[in-house]
Order: C-alpha cells, then sequence, then structure tokens
C-alpha cells in the first residue's frame, strides 16, 4: 500500500461518518427544518470526502475533472432543492421545533 | 486497495438500507422526499466507489449523469408534486 | 467475504423495495420507493459489469420517471378531488352495469390471453440452449464504425430495432397529445432567485452532458438514448420553472423536432437500401459518419419526446 493509496484510504474515514451522521440525523431530528439542515451538511461534505479520495486514484486527468464537476453538481442541486422545500415550508406555515413545544 | 473499496460502498449501501427505515414508518412527504435526496447523492458515492473497486471506467460517466439529473426530482416535487394536504408533521419528541 | 455481502445485501433490498413499491398503500411513498429502486438497479447493474445497463437506468430509471409518476399522481388526485364533489350516481366500479363496457372488457382480457399464448408458444419453441451471437458480433465489430459492441448492435447490426423503437417513442407522444392539453400554471421564478441562478448555468450544462453522450457512445457506455434522458430533465426543469414555455409556443419547431429522429433515421435506411442494396446497411467504411448523424437526430427527438410527456398533454391553454 502506497503513501496514496493510504491517505485515500484515510480519507474515506470522514466520508463515511459524514454519510452515517446525515442518515442518522434525518432519522432522529425533531422536524424538517433541522432534517434539511443537517442532510445538506453532512451529506455533501460527505461526498466531497469521498470524491477526494477518489480523485487521488484516478487514471488522469479528466477522470479528476469529471469527479469535480459529479461534486459540484451535487452540492448545487442538493442546496436549492433543500432551499425550495425549506421556503415551501415556510410559506405553508410550519412552525420551526424549539425546546419549549410539547 | 479495491477492498478498502468495496468495504466503504457496502457501508454506504446500509446507510441507504437505514434511511429506507424512514420512508417506510409513517414519514410525511417531505421527509420522504429527503430521503430520496440522500440516497440519491449517497448513491453517486455508491457508484463511484463500485466503479473503482471493480475497475470499471465507465462508472464516472454514471455517476455523472445522476449528479446531472439530481436536481430534477427535487424541483418537480416542489414546484409541482407537493400535495397541499401534505403536513405538517408534527415535530417528534 | 465483502463482495459477497454486498452482493446479498443489493439482492434483498432490490426485491423488498419492488414489493414495497407496487404494494405500498401510500401511493407517494411508491413512489419514492420506486425511485430509490432505479438508483439500487443502477448499482446492481454496474455490479454485474454492466455498465452500458447502469448509465440507461440512471439517465432514465431515477429521476425522470420518478418525475413524470409525481406528476401523475399530483393530476390523479386532483381529479378524485373534483369528483368527490359531484353527485354520485353513475357507478364508478371496476364492474359497472354497462354492457358494451363489459363486452369490450372481456375481449380485451380474451386478446390479452391469446396474445400471451401466442408469446409463450414462440418462446417454448425455440432451442432449449441458444448459442448467441456474440461471436459473431464481436468478429465483425471493425466493420461497424464504432468500437463499442453495444452502440455497434443497437445502430449497425440491429439498426431496424431501434429505428422501430424511435417510431414507438413518437406514437406515445402523439397518443398523449391526441387525449389532451396539458398545460399547468409554471412556478414563478421571482419568488425563487436561487433556482434561477442553479438553471443558468445546470441547463447548458446539461446540453453539453447530452452532447457527450452522444459522442462517447462510439467508444465506451452512451449513446443517443442516454443523452436524450438529458435533454429531457434539462426540458422537465425548463417547463418547471416557467423558462420552457417559449419554446412551446413555436410549434412547428417543436413537432419538426419531435419527427426529425424517424425521418432522419428513415431517409437514410432507404438511402442505404439504394446505395448498398440493404435496409440500414451502410456504406463500407462509412457506418461511424452514418451513425453519428442518425444518433444525433434521434438525441433531439429522444430529449423532446420524454421532456414534452412530462406536460401531460399538448401545449396550448385549456
Amino acid at each position: 500500500m502506497s503513501f496514496l493509496d493510504f491517505l485515500s484510504a484515510l480519507l474515506l474515514v470522514p466520508a463515511l461518518f459524514f454519510f452515517v451522521a446525515g442518515t442518522v440525523a434525518l432519522l432522529r431530528f425533531p422536524d424538517l427544518y433541522s432534517r434539511l439542515h443537517a442532510l445538506t451538511k453532512a451529506d455533501n461534505v460527505g461526498l466531497g470526502f469521498a470524491v477526494l479520495a477518489l480523485m487521488l486514484r484516478a487514471e488522469n486527468g479528466v477522470e479528476v475533472f469529471k469527479l469535480a464537476l459529479i461534486w459540484g453538481l451535487v452540492l448545487a442541486a442538493s442546496s436549492t432543492v433543500c432551499f425550495l422545500i425549506g421556503q415551501e415550508a415556510v410559506r405553508r406555515g410550519l412552525k420551526p421545533w424549539t425546546r419549549q413545544s410539547p | 486497495m479495491s477492498t478498502v473499496f468495496l468495504t466503504a460502498a457496502l457501508a454506504l449501501l446500509l446507510t441507504i438500507v437505514l434511511g429506507l427505515a424512514q420512508v417506510f414508518r409513517q414519514a410525511g412527504r417531505a421527509d420522504s422526499l429527503l430521503a430520496a435526496i440522500l440516497f440519491g447523492t449517497t448513491g453517486v458515492a455508491v457508484v463511484l466507489l463500485l466503479g473503482k473497486a471493480l475497475g470499471i471506467p465507465g462508472a464516472v460517466d454514471v455517476a455523472l449523469v445522476f449528479a446531472s439529473l439530481a436536481a430534477v426530482l427535487g424541483v418537480a416535487f416542489v414546484l409541482r408534486g407537493w400535495p397541499p394536504d401534505d403536513f405538517p408533521e408534527d415535530p417528534r419528541p | 467475504m465483502i463482495p459477497q455481502l454486498l452482493d446479498g445485501t443489493l439482492v434483498l433490498v432490490v426485491v423488498a423495495l419492488a414489493w414495497r413499491a407496487l404494494n405500498d398503500r401510500d401511493l407517494f411513498r411508491g413512489v419514492i420507493e420506486f425511485i430509490a429502486l432505479g438508483l439500487l438497479l443502477a448499482m446492481a447493474w454496474l455490479r454485474l459489469r454492466a455498465p452500458d445497463l447502469a448509465l440507461a437506468e440512471a439517465a432514465v430509471g431515477s429521476g425522470l420517471t420518478g418525475a413524470l409518476i409525481l406528476s401523475a399522481l399530483v393530476r390523479m388526485r386532483r381529479r378524485e378531488q373534483a369528483a368527490a364533489g359531484q353527485p354520485a350516481g353513475v357507478a364508478t366500479g371496476p364492474w359497472a352495469k354497462d354492457r358494451a363496457k363489459n363486452f369490450s372488457r372481456v375481449l380485451l382480457g380474451a386478446l390479452s390471453v391469446a396474445m400471451l399464448g401466442t408469446l409463450a408458444w414462440a418462446a417454448l419453441s425455440l432451442p432449449a440452449k441458444a448459442r448467441g451471437l456474440t461471436a459473431e458480433a464481436l468478429a465483425r465489430l471493425p466493420d461497424s464504425g464504432v468500437t463499442n459492441p453495444v452502440t455497434a448492435v443497437l445502430l449497425n447490426f440491429r439498426a431496424y430495432d431501434t429505428l422501430l423503437e424511435i417510431g414507438v417513442l413518437l406514437l406515445a407522444i402523439v397518443g398523449v397529445w391526441a387525449l389532451r392539453r396539458g398545460e399547468w400554471p409554471a412556478a414563478d421564478l421571482r419568488e425563487r432567485p436561487l433556482l434561477l441562478s442553479l438553471l443558468r448555468w445546470v441547463l447548458p450544462l446539461l446540453a453539453v452532458g447530452a452532447g457527450y453522450l452522444l459522442w462517447i457512445g462510439a467508444s465506451a457506455p452512451g449513446g443517443a438514448f442516454q443523452g436524450g434522458a438529458l435533454l429531457a430533465g434539462a426540458l422537465v426543469l425548463a417547463l418547471l420553472s416557467g423558462l420552457g414555455r417559449r419554446l412551446l409556443r413555436r410549434g412547428r419547431l417543436v413537432r419538426t423536432g419531435l419527427t426529425i429522429g424517424v425521418l432522419v433515421f428513415g431517409v437514410a435506411g432507404a438511402v442505404a437500401l439504394g446505395w448498398t442494396g440493404g435496409l440500414l446497411q451502410y456504406p463500407t467504411g462509412q457506418a461511424g459518419a452514418w451513425i453519428l448523424v442518425i444518433e444525433a437526430a434521434a438525441l433531439v427527438s429522444i430529449g423532446l419526446t420524454l421532456g414534452l410527456l412530462y406536460l401531460g398533454g399538448r401545449p396550448g391553454e385549456k
């Protein structure tokens, strides 16, 4: 196992952590807004680390470029969609969860 | 090294299985869709890792197509597919 | 150990999801499960080392079909709500008291059974052990004009299959357009500036991606259908946000685009017939260029057809 291999495997650890965190947040967080928040952060940082890990093992520059493009596309799409969902939820009058609420 | 990627792919697949629990139990519409979006991103990572582990060069293009169409479902849901009677599920304890 | 675990999990989840997607009482959840199923199927195809199929599943199976079914669900619910307001007088159960209707149902059922029987007979009369044509196809690959065996089969060795498939797509959109008008108010983009800023660069990127998939299809997984699906995704986004409405006003342009695939493919077949004496048998040495032209025309038609199906009817206000 070369140094690059080691680094690549090391980067997969935070990637996995963020994906697991995102999934657990989806299951456990109290309301739609907090779940949206967890999803956009955790999920995209997770994919970012996975993409970084794969970039280190890429065959050529084109593959590195494609990987960066994939990450950028997912990042933009998921942030925009989550913003749209949040905006629509506010418009429909969904109250955010607070500690005081029953 | 390919075993490392394969193991990571398996772990991510298991998070999808875990996320399916959210869909299977009585989640709201928006929450089910959030799960689907999360699956989409996780799926991109799984496809990339599988392709690397198995040595399939076309896998990057598969992931690219998934990523390109990632916005379609969510935008279609918010602008057209979100039923007005859905809601707002009470905040969970 | 890890590969077996991965395969086992994939098989279990795919079967469970397929079952749930078909049987879920909540149709919305069924749609979400169907979308997840498409994603897992793409992984399964990749695991089986079939990137061509994984690409097709990624392009058509998950996002686009999901949006299409979601839109059908919205329409269905709206119709149910409209029907709930009307006084109930006509029986609407599956076996309404209408002799003509029942007769046509029985007739259709009998025809379906006959069709099934014919197909079963055709399948059973085939030799039990198929020899397959893999060796022959691979041996003639250098003559096909492309280096990707899947594209060689789809656009050269069995090009008439693809010609008919594109014809089926045209028939589908003609059928949908004949049934109803389908236009709904577009979203107001002024309230959603973030969406506009996303679409500004994603729509052109999707068009470039479609061209890329078309070009790479000659040597790697890709092709007109996958590229067309990207184009269709761009069109769905444009229709939802209202950016695509101006295109719809140009009826002749849209109709030309919808038919150009069949038209170019058909003309190419006829010209090739006169030139070489074989239907869709391209002149020696030029097959690559012929395939590229045909696929480019097919890409436009496939993209427009799949995208406009999302409207659920012909353009035009009610």
